[in-house]
């Protein structure tokens, strides 16, 4: 473990707000990205003279682009309700990180350039100048944001810092000054098809390789096709699943699903990546050009379902965002999006969910399923949060929460919930999402996981937890390096299919 | 007629245009900026009918803030329950004749200023004595506080203090909206209270007060769960379909 990553005591719980510790994390900082990252994927590669300019007129551009921004930056009464709801502020005390801090950093700014008072008396409002020092701000604390949208829930006008700051990074972007992380990651989307720059032949060979362990652990001959023209499904998922502990468990278990109910489905090397980092960045153009991608997958390959697999902000975009990016969904009345939406089989939802169509299955007793397999384990479910506050599933609202646990009850005999202020909508992210998930981070990604530590540890005093199951490959990686600070053992998280995985009975059923 | 008389009814022209011309700019502004991308907070209701219901629970009962804390959601319902009464109660001076369900509201009024200033002062109190609120107060979030606490006592001066001839403000503001200006009682309580309620009209579209008609133009809050089986396609987005 790393000298300076310090994990925060673990409080009373339920706990009350900490006190404020100004500066606490005005030090961390991601690494910036270089001029040849910013220039592959179109954006300036550094920050030059003029830059307040450029600046304040893309932010022009965005106010009158996103009715969010507008009406977000307008309407804070600075009530404080989010103030103490951000996991980064609990586990950091730094006021700054508190959200309605983190929009002011924007606000003062906006209010500055963009409104009468801001320009009439500035110090009465709180209105600033953009200065390098502010700018200097905007880096550090615009990424101390995971973009989970808790402070929306309890927002009495909804107001979604995850808003301001996609705009902040973009307005960044747009004056070359990026982020490494996400920014190199966008690159090897466009150059390799995945976040992790996994090439095809590679992804073919790893794919026959859990052909051949499934084979020899069960006995059944599950297949893992890849760029199967014809096939029923496409199924997108994030590429961590194709080779990092515990994600490829779920891709077995989505692969035994699939075997069990006898659906022909495959993956595409062109699209093997679910992830979407244009949205973290903030970037209509980025997120559009990476959704067409699985647009053109399914084309080519004739598939009649999309589905999606574990990951959360892959999931959010997908749900909320690809009928209107790339017409995947229904109800498009336009030749781009017929093209595709006649061709899908309208009676799915489009995108479906692994975990919609898992559940599909097991009400209709197409799988058979042992959940004893599974009875060393007490298992608690993590919702993730942007599956948990920016989407759904099912039919009805709150299917998002109600579909996995269902999933984990069928498959588990012995499950257990973590505090209610604590999961469904008022989910705390694991702290690595937003595109934080990098090791020079990862001082706060510790700090940043408090809440959801001292949840988990309550239930595994009380309960003797040692599974914590979720759908999202971020947080799965963010938990993996995150629980031993807290004295927890890095196996303790995992997939929902890889409990489907364990519990499923191949070729009994026929 | 006096000077004073006339600078009021100026004032009151004035912040009435401000008033309402800047709502409405505003508001123009926020229905024609698009939101390219379906943003609700989930879980949302899926139907535009279940949104009417989401945005009428949190204007009514404040549903988020209620999640959000208990004592900030008391002060603040009080607060507002409080205006939205008091205001109510003062729609007796621009509506002859009063209309009988307004009379039956008018003596509930009283309580509610009572309530309004009630609820004022316990968002004052946490404003300053809760850190984390002092540390993202700016001072015009005190000024404004001021401000209404201000007028709410000025009102109660008049009506328990020193009273003012109510009849003839009644004429005074029938007069200005039928454009015929009428004396205004020349009492110094009355003008303190008039001017700063043109104060608040002069900043309400320029400040934080923009939230009012920003809750409903929130799309986290207003847009429905209905992505799936809906395209939704902003005008400057709707081009980039051909590229393609
Ligand atoms: C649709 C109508 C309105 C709704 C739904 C609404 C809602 C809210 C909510 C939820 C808050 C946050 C809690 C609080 O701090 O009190 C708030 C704050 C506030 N509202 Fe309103 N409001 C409305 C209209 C108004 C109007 C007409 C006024 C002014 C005359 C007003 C003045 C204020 C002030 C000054 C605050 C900040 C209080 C503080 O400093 O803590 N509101 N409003
Ligand atoms: C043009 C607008 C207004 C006029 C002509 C006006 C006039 C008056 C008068 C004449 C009184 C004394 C009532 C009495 O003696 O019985 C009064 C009281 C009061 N006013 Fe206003 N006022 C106006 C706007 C407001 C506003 C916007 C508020 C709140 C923000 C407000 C809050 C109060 C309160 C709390 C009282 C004391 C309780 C009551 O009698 O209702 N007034 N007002
Ligand atoms: S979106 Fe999440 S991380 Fe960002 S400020 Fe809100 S609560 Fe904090
Ligand atoms: S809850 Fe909303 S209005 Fe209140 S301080 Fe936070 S962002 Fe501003």
């Amino acid at each position: 473990m790393a000298a300076d990553v310090k994990a925060p005591p673990l409080r009373e719980f339920p706990e009350t707000p900490p006190a404020l510790v100004p500066g606490a994390m005005s030090g961390a900082k991601p690494y910036v990205a270089s001029d040849k990252i910013q220039q592959a994927i179109g954006f300036p590669g550094e920050l030059t003279e003029g830059w307040e300019g450029r600046a304040l007129g893309r932010m022009g551009e965005l106010l009158d682009r996103y009715r969010s921004l507008r009406v977000y930056l307008d309407s804070c009464v600075h009530c404080g309700a989010c103030a103490d709801k951000c996991h980064y502020f609990l586990g950091t005390q730094d006021p700054k990180n508190m959200p309605v801090a983190r929009q002011e950093l924007m606000r003062s700014v906006y209010r500055r350039y963009f409104t009468l008072p801001g320009k009439l008396f500035p110090r009465l409002v709180g209105a600033r100048d953009l200065t390098k020092d502010v700018l200097d701000e905007w880096y550090a604390y615009y990424h101390q944001c995971s973009e989970c949208r808790r402070c929306s829930v309890f927002c009495p006008y909804g107001i979604d810092t995850a808003e301001v700051t996609m705009a902040a990074r973009e307005i960044m972007d747009a004056v070359g000054l990026g982020q490494k992380y996400s920014n190199e990651i966008i690159g090897k989307v466009h150059r390799v098809g995945n976040n992790l720059g996994l090439p095809g032949p590679a992804l073919a060979d790893t794919l026959t390789g859990l052909e051949e362990d499934t084979l020899e652990e069960t006995g059944a001959s599950v297949r893992f096709p890849l760029d199967e023209a014809g096939a029923e499904v496409l199924l997108v998922t994030p590429s961590a699943d194709f080779f990092a502990e515990p994600h490829v468990e779920s891709l077995i278990g989505y692969a035994k699903v699939f075997h069990a109910a006898g659906i022909r489905w495959t993956l595409s090397s062109k699209a093997s990546e679910a992830g979407n980092f244009g949205l973290f960045i903030g970037n209509y153009d980025q997120l559009r050009r990476i959704a067409l991608r699985i647009r053109e997958a399914a084309l080519e390959l004739g598939v009649k379902r999309i589905v999606v697999g574990e990951c959360g902000h892959a999931w959010r975009v997908a749900y909320s965002f690809w009928n209107t990016l790339a017409g995947i969904g229904a109800g498009g009345d336009d030749p781009f999006a017929r093209a595709l939406q006649s061709q899908l089989d309208a009676r799915y939802r489009q995108p479906t969910h692994i975990c919609e169509l898992t559940w599909d299955l097991i009400r209709q007793g197409a799988l058979t399923l042992d959940p004893e397999a599974n009875d060393h384990r007490v298992v608690t479910f993590h919702d993730s949060c942007n599956v948990a506050r920016g989407s759904g599933m099912g039919d009805f609202p709150g299917g998002q929460f109600t579909i996995p646990r269902d999933i984990v009850r069928a498959v588990a005999n012995r499950y257990v919930e973590m505090a209610p202020d604590t999961t469904l909508e008022r989910t705390f992210c694991c702290g690595g999402g937003g595109g934080l998930l990098t090791d020079e981070l990862l001082d706060l990604r510790v700090k940043g996981a408090l809440p959801r530590m001292e949840a988990l540890k309550e239930v595994v005093d009380r309960h003797g937890v040692n599974f914590m199951a979720t759908i999202c490959a971020i947080c799965k990686a963010q938990f993996t390096k995150v629980l031993p600070y807290y004295g927890f053992k890095m196996g303790m998280v995992g997939g929902v299919h890889q409990l489907v995985s364990t519990a499923i009975r191949l070729g009994a059923k026929q | 007629m006096s000077t004073a008389s006339l600078v009021f009814a100026a004032l009151f022209y004035a912040a009435v245009a401000v008033l309402v011309g800047g709502l409405a700019w505003r508001i123009r502004l926020y229905a024609r900026t698009p939101a390219p991308l379906r943003i609700p907070t989930t879980p949302a209701p899926r139907t535009r009918g279940g949104v009417a219901l989401r945005l009428a629970r949190e204007v009514a009962l404040f549903e988020s803030l209620f999640k959000g804390g208990v004592w900030l959601w008391l002060f603040a319902w009080l607060f507002h329950a409080g205006l939205a009464l008091v205001l109510l109660r003062h729609l007796r001076y621009f509506v002859e004749p009063v209309w009988a369900w307004l009379a039956f509201v008018v003596p509930l009024g009283v309580y509610a200023g009572f309530a309004m200033l009630a609820g004022l002062a316990g968002l004052w109190v946490r404003r300053v004595a809760v850190e984390r609120v002092r540390y993202i107060s700016t001072p015009s979030d005190h000024l404004m506080l001021a401000l209404l606490v201000a007028i709410g006592l000025s009102g109660f001066a008049m009506k328990y203090l020193a009273h003012t001839d109510v009849v003839a403000v009644k004429a005074f503001f029938l007069g200005l909206m039928r454009l015929d200006p009428q004396p205004l009682p020349a009492d110094p309580v009355l003008w303190l209270h008039l001017s700063l309620v043109a104060a608040l009209m002069l900043v309400f579209p320029f400040s934080k007060l923009l939230h009012a008609p920003g809750l409903f133009f929130s799309p986290s809050r207003n847009q429905p769960d209905d992505s799936r089986e809906r395209r939704h396609l902003a005008a400057w987005a709707a081009p980039l379909d051909s590229h393609r």
